[in-house]
């Protein structure tokens, strides 16, 4: 199953190396990382996509939790969420025809074109994993890509809920 | 009035005296001189110079797993550092409270591949429970005294601490603050089991027809051994130890069945299969112990008390998860216990010790004395009658190290130091050496093979230097036995390179690094020889004990069966 997993923990240096090391080492899974500093300069929030079963997921959770570094984790998929990513991506558009195209489908899925060269148009787009997902199979139908790029994802909690020190 | 300014390496020096520390264990180089430098102008703190900077790890190793107390190891950067790799590694399987202070190439140079330049922290991270980088000359206090903190709290483990020399020398200079009553907000092990989860462990032990409680490594790093043997002599319940956890209760105690596992007693591993109900203390439901965890006990009821809530739910499932340390919650289990009025069921407490009695009768680890060769279990046994039990025995690994584990009944905690986790060979003499400088009274045994004594002899030199007597007794079978022992059973009698051809003469290489050399080759001389080597005080006595080079040990579990599927003696199943 998928779950992401929100972690804050001390923004010292090592401390993400501790965590892709304690991945790889025990052979868990990671779809995406991000992380940054929080307001709280002093603080890191890192948001991990991963896959596993119950069982490897409680074993990643107590895992990251054991690393000193680590002042709390959460399963943000354990209760309802908000989830976002971010897509930069590059295309042919070269006519009139493609270019309408490519034009609809952006405004379709509420992106928007930031840049246009020559030949192509760059677009970004917001949205939870799937909504990518759709968005960069639809525009594959339509027109060549060029280049594209993904931020992982970034979650949080709905409602009262919080990950905080 | 301006305080007074250190060096960073004079911090270190007084960070460490601050914090109560007597010994470091190390060896000099570039970029940590001015430590050295340092430490000669103080008399807080002794150095003692290994001959290798892993058995620098393995002495400060030995000397924590003795006292209690942390280790502390000095190198200097590159090679001196990585030379420590498996002495760390060897401490963090064995969850031992092990500081590690790594000299590092300047911080201008930091990341030029600059001339014994190793990224230390990089190299030991999956290995230590925590490191620092240091890079602020003030900081050092604290951060040993952190380092001293996360080492020795919660499931203890080696933190390393890199120090760069431009931070040590006398060009830089601060103030000296140590705040030894560490907080950190990212790190509160937990102390007390949940009550809720405390009752239900109660409940699920009184309710029990067949209990056993299996404990580890854990009840000895806790110093528990006494509410330990309080609980199972209340509900008059079978224990068995694991390989780590010898000594936690007594080896003689009557409700004690011998270690379990891999090369367990038939009992011990029997009684776990059979069990309706375990109790797992401080240990961690190892490979070795389980063996196909597919078919591991699957009738029992699994309570796991650890500090470490990575080690529940890891392999075997846990149906009353406990975190908390095991003196304080194996107090409140004693205390809930006297709550509920419990009184075992006279019965069926009967029955199921009838049952295990009858297992016991298989086979209590048995080998028979025949033929002209010593036999090495009776080696161990000579040596428990005439230490009467009361030795710390310290192991190298390989068939001596389970012989010793089964035939010397460990009467007390961190009596039997070995290296459980990680295996290594080249262990034993130098934890003996950490063990002999904390208690220099005691006997001290290193038991070893002709392999591992090999792999760090060099630290005789160091013995003589300090005056560290201890016993070297070495089960010499002429090979690499416990491959050998493999190599017979799994892989149809091939032995490849598992024997030791060249083997140098012990006894001259005992004198040539002025100690005594002894060997022992006839059954009829093995105790009065080592009754002697034992009444030397004074001197290290290295004896060579030439034992059956074809003794395999037994029990062994068969691999992929279930916990109690074993071999008993050649060909012969329990
Ligand atoms: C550093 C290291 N290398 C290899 C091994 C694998 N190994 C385990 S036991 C053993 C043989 C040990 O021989 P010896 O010390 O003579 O003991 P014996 O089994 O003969 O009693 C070996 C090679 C190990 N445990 N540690
Ligand atoms: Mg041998």
């Amino acid at each position: 199953m998928r779950r992401i997993l929100a972690v804050l923990l001390e923004n010292e240096p090592g401390s993400l190396s501790r965590i892709v090391g304690l991945f790889s080492q025990r052979a868990f899974n990671i779809e995406s990382l991000t992380v940054a500093p929080t307001e709280d300069p002093s603080l890191s929030r890192i948001t991990i996509a991963t896959r596993g079963d119950d069982r490897v997921l409680e074993q990643i959770v107590k895992q990251v939790n054991k690393l000193i570094d680590v002042i709390k984790i959460t399963d943000l998929t354990e209760r309802s969420h908000v989830e976002r990513e971010l897509l930069l991506i590059k295309v042919l558009a070269m006519n009139d025809k493609s270019r309408t195209e490519v034009k609809r489908i952006t405004d379709i899925f509420r992106g928007s074109i930031i840049d246009i060269g020559k030949q192509v148009y760059t677009i970004q787009l917001t949205g939870d994993a799937e909504k990518l997902n759709a968005f960069v199979t639809t525009l594959a139908n339509e027109t060549e890509i060029i280049e594209s790029v993904r931020s992982g994802c970034v979650g949080i909690a709905r409602g009262e809920k919080a990950l905080r020190v | 009035m301006t305080k007074k300014q250190f060096t960073g390496a004079q911090m270190v020096v007084k960070a460490l005296a601050a914090l109560d520390v007597k010994y470091i264990f190390g060896y000099p180089g570039g970029t940590v001189l001015d430590i050295y430098d340092a430490l000669f102008q103080q008399t807080d703190v002794e150095h003692i110079l290994v001959r290798h900077e892993q058995a620098a790890t393995h002495m400060a190793d030995g000397f924590a797993r003795a006292t209690g107390e942390v280790g502390v190891v000095l190198a200097t950067s590159g090679p001196g550092a990585t030379n420590c790799i498996t002495g760390i590694a060897t401490a963090y399987m064995d969850s031992i409270p092990m500081v590690v202070l790594s000299g590092q190439v300047p911080t201008t140079l930091i990341g030029d591949d600059a001339f014994q330049e190793t990224d230390i922290v990089g190299c030991s991270r999956p290995i230590v429970k925590h490191s620092f980088n240091c890079r602020v000359v003030e900081d050092i206090p604290n951060i040993i005294a952190k380092a001293f903190y996360i080492a020795s709290t919660g499931r203890p483990g080696p933190v390393v601490i890199e120090l760069p020399k431009d931070l040590l020398m006398p060009t830089s200079l601060g103030e000296f603050h140590i705040e030894t009553d560490v907080k950190m907000r990212s790190y509160n092990p937990s102390i007390k089991g949940h009550p809720k989860q405390i009752k239900k462990a109660v409940k699920a032990m009184t309710t029990a027809k067949k209990l056993i409680v299996y404990s580890g490594g854990g009840v000895i790093i806790a110093n528990a051994s006494g509410l330990l043997t309080k609980l199972v002599e209340k509900l008059d319940a079978p224990i068995t130890n694991t390989l780590m956890g010898l000594g936690g209760i007594s080896g003689t105690h009557k409700n004690y069945i011998g270690m379990l596992g891999m090369h367990g007693s038939v009992e011990a591993n029997k009684t776990m299969a059979n069990a309706d109900v375990i109790l797992a203390l401080g240990a961690r439901f190892d490979d070795r112990v389980t063996n196909n965890v597919k078919k591991f006990c699957p009738d029992a009821k699994i309570i796991h008390v650890d500090i470490d809530p990575t080690s529940i739910s890891k392999t075997i499932n846990a149906h009353i998860p406990v975190v908390g340390l095991l003196e304080v919650v194996l107090q409140q289990l004693l205390d809930e216990l006297a709550a509920t009025d419990f009184e075992p069921n006279k019965e069926e407490r009967a029955q199921w010790w009838q049952e295990i009695n009858h297992w016991r009768g298989l086979n209590r680890v048995g080998y028979v004395q025949e033929g002209e060769q010593i036999k090495p279990q009776r080696v161990i046994e000579a040596m428990y009658k005439i230490t009467q039990g009361e030795a710390y025995v310290c192991s190298d690994v390989g068939q001596h190290q389970m012989f010793a584990a089964q035939y010397y009944p460990f009467a007390k905690p961190r009596q039997w130091i070995n290296s459980g986790g990680l295996g290594t060979m080249g262990f034993g003499l130098p934890a003996a050496m950490g063990v002999k400088l904390a208690f220099p009274e005691s006997h001290v045994i290193c038991i070893t093979g002709d392999g591992s004594i090999q792999m760090n002899i060099q630290e005789l030199s160091t013995c003589l230097q300090y005056n560290l007597p201890v016993v070297i007794i070495s089960l010499n079978n002429r090979s690499l036995g416990m491959v050998r022992q493999w190599q017979d059973m799994v892989y149809g009698g091939r032995h490849s390179s598992s024997y030791m051809e060249s083997l140098p003469d012990f006894v001259k290489l005992a004198e040539s690094y002025g100690h005594v050399g002894m060997q022992i080759n006839h059954l009829d001389e093995l105790e009065d020889k080592l009754t002697e080597a034992f009444a030397i005080k004074n001197r290290l006595v290295f004896v060579d004990v030439l034992v059956d080079e074809n003794e395999h040990v037994y029990p062994m579990q068969i691999r992929l069966g279930a916990i109690d599927d074993m071999w008993i003696k050649k060909g012969v199943k329990a």
